[in-house]
């Protein structure tokens, strides 16, 4: 029998104005096992605090029931106090008196009389607790950065130069991400390359840092502290330590139509490629769907040219086992596809073109060189067309149900830097709202209106025809109550972004948590931001949601900082509630390991003795109590009633029902 | 039978620690009421309710049973509520087919910022519980209050 020491708060008057606490603790007194009951003003507080230890000695309580707020507000105080004298952290449990009966309740009577039963539900449970240790699991030094755009790149600076090692795994052959795609940033306009080109050379010659480019996440193993990673580095059919990145191979390939991607197929470049001048490894990469040697056997230029060397026909995918400590999830953004866009007649006209390529069409290093062009003629649009909330904000399902949150201050960039070239140039802005929050921002807005003389309307552009060489847009204006139509030379849709389709499948893989448009969730959306729900998961960048470059540096350096918090550990203190199984009653069917989202279980062949003195070798499941988090399916899952779980068990949860229905 | 004259249900209502516990503190952070007849017992996540919890309350005498968890997607542990979900409607089901009528039994999807959804619902199916009156079909007689 527990020897039990009741102890019930008043919370001031918070809980003291609608529940008899002298009489909560009088009753209470009354049930079996305590010895000890007794009511004080603030139990949280020093004194109280005292109080609590006092009794543990004076009475040698085994269990102590604290009725008073919520668990989620102070468990961990009062389970440190017990601890502090002597008695295991777990023989604590919290009667919620405040929040869910005293709050609620007006009438003192019915306060009283739930707070008993609250009281008596946590003396029951108290009865069946068992003193829990928490296992310590060690932590690898070594953090994997999912995604080597500005997101991946800072945080693995960061963590880098904390002292750390860093991997970086891009699927890409060069580090940069969408940043290297951009002309000029919002709202200092100021380049982006001269601003993401040093940082991707640090990245690339910190000691700290290793990049794997053109790889990938293949298999994830593990929990916080311990992940077991495999990293697929494709095929690149080029020796990485061989090839100087001399581009020689780039200029004599004969296979010169190769839609360019990272120009989003405005121009064309060749089957061997560097993605542009400024790459990180600068390392050529043979396209397979391309080349004629790799699918016809007959070619073999490059090789040929290559003066180091490097070009390796026979080169194929290889995997590489490394373990982490923490994994950081960073990757990214794209813009959604526009095909079901059709109004806007983006699939009709290559004058119809999205933000992305519009910034690449105004690039110094874009196809054009810099020069705006439209891609059908390569006339001099004169007439620019920007229409907001292409799919952003949308209600039905061909779009997305959120704000893109940066299409307003990039359209305002590039109508602005369109005014500036090419200052005979009309730009019409139609839009849903302008939303600018941001240090600067609106008043970059506003420059581009009233400096700039950009024409902003509001209102949505119903249809985009294509006609003899122009476009017809037809536009409502809602605060001049009229239709309007433009006869424009180019028109530029700013998509909705979502996460990079190689998000859903990575999440699953890290059992990190994602809303229902694919965004990973965050811990907690105000206070833990920048880690999954996923011990040992963090995120940085757009992957979480919508994010400018300031945004997103100020969360990567974030997650490296909670990363280094995570690194600087020698090792973890585990959830001491985890499952256990009886295995005796337990008969291996798999049943338990099938709905554990963590892997935690797995199965052994173990002897038992059986009858006339034989032994029997039985399968039975083993939980790794480092990654069990507690949650308790398997408990429900398994048929046998064989697997249970610490702090919650089959019993403690019985004993909580039989008292409230009693 | 004027059972319901001077009835006072008992409601068990199970919540995970992630959302529907912390959106049943936030109603009382709000004060928002609900009737004193709801005790909830704390789970770790909506999957943690065996359906032998269920049983059991109502052989001790429970009214009604309600299940809280995060919503559908928003499982802390990525996928405790859509085995909750599944196994409810199973036991629901059998419960009705035993006599249990629908409304005694209830999941409900709470995040930890509905309070307001919280109290609705322990109103709401309180409220229900007063109208089908006292649990009698699978109450444990030995356990009888009165």
């Amino acid at each position: 029998m527990q020897r039990i020491g009741v102890f019930v708060c008043w919370c001031g008057s918070n809980i003291a104005a609608t529940v008899d606490v002298e009489k909560v603790s009088q009753v209470l007194a009354q049930e079996p096992g305590v010895v000890f009951s007794t009511n004080y003003q603030y139990m949280c507080s020093q004194a109280g605090q005292e109080m609590i230890q006092e009794s543990i000695h004076k009475y040698q309580l085994t269990g102590v029931v604290i009725c008073s707020c919520s668990p989620r507000m102070h468990e961990a105080t009062f389970r440190k106090t017990c601890e502090k004298a002597g008695l295991n952290a777990h023989m604590v449990e919290i009667a919620n008196i405040r929040e869910q009966c005293s709050w609620i309740h007006k009438d003192m009577a019915t306060g009283t009389e739930k707070a008993v039963i609250l009281g008596r539900a946590a003396i029951a449970k108290v009865h069946l607790n068992a003193p829990l240790t928490a296992g310590q699991s060690p932590v690898k030094k070594r953090a994997l950065v999912i995604g080597g755009g500005i997101a991946g790149i800072q945080t693995a600076l960061d963590i880098a130069d904390a002292g750390f090692d860093v991997d970086i795994v891009e699927k890409q052959p060069t580090i940069g991400g969408k940043m290297t795609q951009i002309d000029k940033t919002f709202p200092t306009l100021d380049c982006a390359a001269c601003i993401l080109t040093p940082k991707m050379v640090d990245a690339a010659q910190h000691e700290k840092i290793h990049i794997y480019s053109y790889a990938e996440v293949e298999k994830v193993k593990g929990f916080v502290g311990n992940f077991q990673v495999t990293i697929k580095k494709k095929a690149r059919y080029v020796d990485e330590t061989k090839c100087t990145g001399c581009g020689l191979c780039t200029e004599k390939c004969p296979q010169k139509k190769v839609p360019n991607a990272f120009n989003l197929g405005l121009d064309n470049r060749r089957a061997i490629y560097i993605p542009f001048a400024q790459a990180v490894p600068k390392i050529a990469t043979i396209d397979a769907d391309y080349c004629t040697m790799l699918k016809s056997g007959k070619c073999g230029v490059c090789s040929k040219v290559c003066t180091a060397g490097a070009i390796d026909y026979k080169q194929t995918d290889t995997y590489i086992e490394e373990e982490y400590g923490a994994i950081v999830v960073a990757t990214g953004f794209n813009p959604i596809k526009l095909d079901k866009y059709d109004e806007f007649a983006y699939s009709q006209s290559p004058d119809v073109v999205t933000s992305l390529e519009f910034e690449r069409l105004m690039n110094a290093a874009g196809p054009t060189g810099g020069t705006l062009l439209r891609p059908s003629d390569g006339a001099h649009p004169h007439t620019i067309v920007f229409v907001q909330c292409v799919g952003s904000r949308c209600d039905d399902e061909k779009g997305k149900p959120y704000c893109s949150k940066i299409c307003c201050m990039y359209t305002a960039k590039h109508a602005m830097l369109c005014r500036e070239k090419y200052p005979d140039t009309d730009v019409y802005v139609f839009y849903i709202d302008v939303r600018t929050p941001g240090k600067n921002f609106d008043e970059f807005y506003r420059r581009a209106v009233e400096e700039y003389g950009v024409h902003y309307i509001k209102g949505m552009v119903g249809k985009v025809v294509p006609q003899d060489g122009k476009l017809k847009v037809q536009a409502s204006d809602l605060l001049g109550g009229s239709q309007l139509h433009i006869e424009a030379d180019m028109v530029v849709l700013a998509a909705a972004i979502e996460p990079d389709e190689t998000a859903r499948p990575l999440a699953t893989m890290l059992t990190a948590s994602m809303d229902t448009n694919d965004f990973f969730t965050e811990a907690h959306p105000k206070l833990r931001p920048v880690e999954s729900p996923t011990a040992g998961i963090f995120l940085s960048g757009a992957c979480q949601g919508p994010k400018d470059i300031p945004e997103t540096v100020a969360q990567a350096s974030a997650a490296a900082a909670k990363v280094i918090g995570l690194l600087c550990k020698d090792s973890l203190t585990c959830n001491p509630c985890t499952a256990q199984p009886d295995e005796l009653m337990c008969n291996g069917c798999s049943s338990c390991e099938k709905v554990c989202p963590y892997g935690a279980i797995t199965y052994a062949d173990k002897e038992f003795r059986g009858p006339n003195r034989t032994t029997l070798l039985r399968r039975v499941a083993q939980v790794n109590p480092a990654v069990c988090q507690g949650c308790g399916a398997c408990t429900v899952a398994c048929p046998s009633g064989a697997m249970d779980l610490k702090g919650f068990s089959n019993q403690q949860i019985m004993a909580e029902v039989d008292a409230i229905c009693r | 039978m004027s059972v319901t004259e001077n009835f006072k249900p008992t409601i068990v209502a199970f919540c995970c620690n992630w959302c529907s516990y912390a959106g049943a503190d936030l109603s009382g952070t709000n004060r928002l009421q609900y009737p004193a007849n709801v005790k909830i017992i704390r789970i770790p996540c909506s999957c943690r309710l065996n359906p032998m919890f269920v049983l059991r309350a109502f052989q001790k005498g429970a009214d009604g049973v309600i299940l809280c968890g995060c919503h559908p997607g928003d499982c802390h542990y990525t996928t405790g509520n859509y085995y909750a979900r599944r196994r409810m409607t199973l036991l629901f089901s059998l419960l009705d087919f035993m006599g249990i009528e629908r409304g005694r039994t209830r999941v409900e999807w709470v995040s930890a910022a509905e309070g307001a959804k919280f109290a609705a619902t322990m109103n709401e199916f309180t409220e229900t519980i007063m109208k089908l009156g006292p649990n009698r079909r699978l109450e444990d007689l030995r356990c009888r209050k009165d």
